[in-house]
């Protein structure tokens, strides 16, 4: 008979199956072997995580450790790592160079901004509510006072961390060209960093942080031309109720509207500018050139005369 | 003899100094409580914790500098040798790499510092709790009533100057000084390495300034007890004590002084020779004091000495990076340098030694 591709038989037509071929139960089979050898084969391409296309869409580059380009790849492709560069100096690694000091107060103002927005749960910037928030933190709220602990100990910790890092940079000489700027930036961000914490004393609401802000704010009084008590502040038309420390507390006691400036100073204010300032701390160290050494050490003969203009 | 267990002098000089302090603790501690008291209130623990970490990372860096300058006299020493040398007290051989990748060797450290930090703080957070005192009650003050630990150095301040010095001028120079430092230091040498040798003023400038703060806070966590009285560490705070304020203004104290009487300068006490006194102290202080740094900048310790008497022998190392400085970086240094760096030691010795109040007393503002 003569094979027509395009005619189909009675059989075929009539059933949907091909003249010929074995019962409903082996197809079944065969078709079922096929279905696990293809699983099998895709589980095998599995085996590496990286050559999927999940791992490829995240981390685009595969952890090759042969491969140097790889190892810099990582970085840079990451936005998390991308702050350092693919390479540094090999001793800039070693831990009696820098202390670690400047990442670790950057890990702590994660760690701070963490613990806090979870404090921020719980508390409300009121004088009925606060203290007794507080409280409730203590005893109700489970892991509470765990997280109060943490935050209250990491930004003492943030404060030393700070002053430690600009220590070891004075120490190393680091601020000289080309970092004088970004110098200036951490100057800011320590000042910052000081301005955080004790925003943060007045939040518990006890008489600890009442006390603390009371004699802190009452130095304000005694600003020149701007504080009712300071030099010239009387000729300036400086009173209780409209000088420089009223703003800061929305009042001329420290109350409710004391307890809500700080609040949002130290939840959202602060924050955010010592966010953008740390944004370019970090940017300008990389454009800096990255941290400054272990430099070689320059002789006294090698100094160069200074250019005339 | 030079015995198997020679000391260096460091190691001496700290055991000494640990020595005396615990023989001094042993004469003079009355109230062990009282000091057990102070330094163990939960918001105290970081000025105690100060009081050992910046004595070692000074240790560390100052280990450093001296590593180096080692090396820079070596090297001043062997032209040569400078040309072939990698130049760093680290470890270096021909073939080594001097860049590394950053994963992992960078990352790891920093997630391991991480860790760490993470332990210790929850170590820290389970043994300690924060402090928490009774609701807040404006009609009952506290005594002592203390400022944030890091703010204590202001508030000491306060006893020294008045507030709009202590509280606002004081913290914006310090602030404005920081971040002019960079700009008024000259120095090209020092950049990304510690040492000593070669940046010994600008190194001991701020040393003097962090090392004074740390005094100050440590004088208002551990000294100032009720009513900001001085109680020395281990006296108990007495909440009756009072301390009768005797202390008087510099001209008075001048024209009422023994010799102010023979030479008949009473008239000091009134105006307005009091206010030209007063200036005049003050502007003598500040040319006094910028020859002092100026002394201090450029001074050979070396070849000081007073017999034979030479107390101006200048060092030729220091007098080339003076000649580099531009006269507007020089008295920008002496300005910061006088009105904060020595007005606050100087202020706080007349007073707590002199018991003098205002060295310049003025219709508007006193000083």
């Amino acid at each position: 008979m003569e094979e027509n591709p395009d005619k189909k038989s009675t059989e075929e037509l009539t059933t949907g199956e091909k003249p010929g071929s074995a019962s409903l139960v082996g197809r079944v089979k065969e078709s079922s072997t096929a279905l696990k050898q293809r699983a099998i084969e895709e589980v095998k391409g599995y085996a590496d995580p990286q050559d999927t296309q999940l791992w490829k869409s995240i981390f685009r580059v595969s952890h090759d450790r042969s491969d140097p380009r790889n190892r810099s790849l990582a970085v840079l492709s990451n936005v998390f790592l991308h702050l350092h560069p693919a390479k540094i100096n090999r001793d800039a690694v070693r831990y009696p160079f820098t202390w670690g000091m400047g990442g670790i107060t950057f890990y702590l103002f994660i760690v701070l901004t963490f613990t806090g927005v979870l404090l921020m749960f719980y508390y409300h910037p009121t004088k009925a509510d606060a203290f007794r928030d507080i409280l409730y933190l203590e005893h109700d709220v489970p892991f509470g006072k765990l997280l109060r602990n943490m935050h209250r100990w990491a930004a003492h910790l943030m404060v030393i961390t700070t002053w430690l890092h600009m220590f070891r940079v004075v120490l190393t000489g680091s601020y000289k060209r080309p970092r004088e700027f970004n110098w200036c930036v951490g100057v800011v961000l320590l000042v910052l960093t000081l301005l955080l914490s004790f925003t943060g004393y007045l939040l518990p609401d006890d008489q600890l942080g009442f006390w603390a802000v009371t004699v802190g704010t009452n130095m304000a009084r005694a600003t020149p031309m701007l504080g009712s008590e300071g030099p010239f502040g009387v000729q300036l038309g400086m009173t209780p109720f409209n000088d420089v420390r009223f703003g800061l507390l929305g009042g001329s006691i420290v109350d409710s509207n004391a307890l809500l400036r700080s609040y949002i100073w130290h939840c959202i204010g602060i924050p955010l500018v010592a966010s953008i300032f740390m944004a370019v701390h970090f940017w300008r160290i990389r454009k800096d050139g990255g941290i400054s050494g272990p430099a070689p050490v320059m002789l006294e003969s090698e100094m160069k005369a200074i250019k005339k203009k | 003899m030079a015995g198997r267990f020679s000391l260096s002098k460091g190691t001496l000089i700290t055991l000494g100094a640990v020595v005396a302090l615990v023989l001094l603790a042993v004469f003079f501690v009355e109230d062990w409580h009282q000091l057990w008291k102070i330094s163990s209130a939960p918001d105290n623990v970081p000025i105690v914790a100060m009081l050992f970490l910046v004595p070692f990372f000074t240790w560390l860096g100052i280990k450093q500098s001296r590593d180096n300058d080692r090396l820079i006299v070596a090297l001043e020493q062997d032209p040569k040798l400078s040309k072939t040398s990698h130049r760093k007290t680290e470890p270096w051989r021909p073939g080594w790499a001097k860049e590394i990748h950053v994963w992992p060797y960078l990352v790891r450290i920093e997630f391991l510092a991480a860790v760490i930090v993470t332990f210790v703080l929850f170590v820290w957070s389970i043994v300690l709790n924060a402090p928490l005192e009774e609701p807040a009650n404006p009609n009952l003050t506290m005594n002592p009533s203390k400022a944030p630990w890091y703010f204590l150095g202001l508030q000491e301040m306060l006893v020294y100057f008045d507030p709009w010095i202590a509280g606002v001028v004081m913290p914006s120079l310090i602030m404005v000084g920081l971040m002019v430092f960079p700009y008024v230091d000259s120095n090209p040498l020092g950049n990304g390495y510690y040492t000593l040798k070669q940046r010994r003023f600008a190194v001991g400038m701020f040393v003097w300034g962090f090392l004074m703060w740390i005094l100050l806070i440590v004088i208002g966590t551990f000294i100032r007890g009720p009513g900001w009285i001085w109680f020395w560490p281990g006296q108990t705070w007495d909440h009756n004590a009072v301390v009768f304020d005797k202390n008087v203004d510099l001209h008075d104290w001048i024209a009422t002084s023994r010799i102010g009487k023979t030479l008949h300068l009473g008239f000091l006490a009134a105006d307005p020779w009091k206010f030209i006194f007063g200036f005049l102290v003050v502007s003598g202080f500040f040319i006094l004091g910028a020859l002092f740094f100026h002394w201090l900048m450029t001074v050979d310790f070396k070849k000081l000495s007073l017999r034979p008497l030479r107390l101006f022998p200048q060092d030729p190392f220091e007098q080339k990076l003076l000649a580099r400085t531009s006269l507007l970086q020089y008295l920008t240094f002496q300005f910061f340098a006088v009105s904060v760096l020595l007005a606050m030691p100087v202020k706080l010795i007349l007073r707590l030694a002199l018991t003098i109040k205002y060295v310049w007393v003025t219709p508007w503002f006193n000083i």
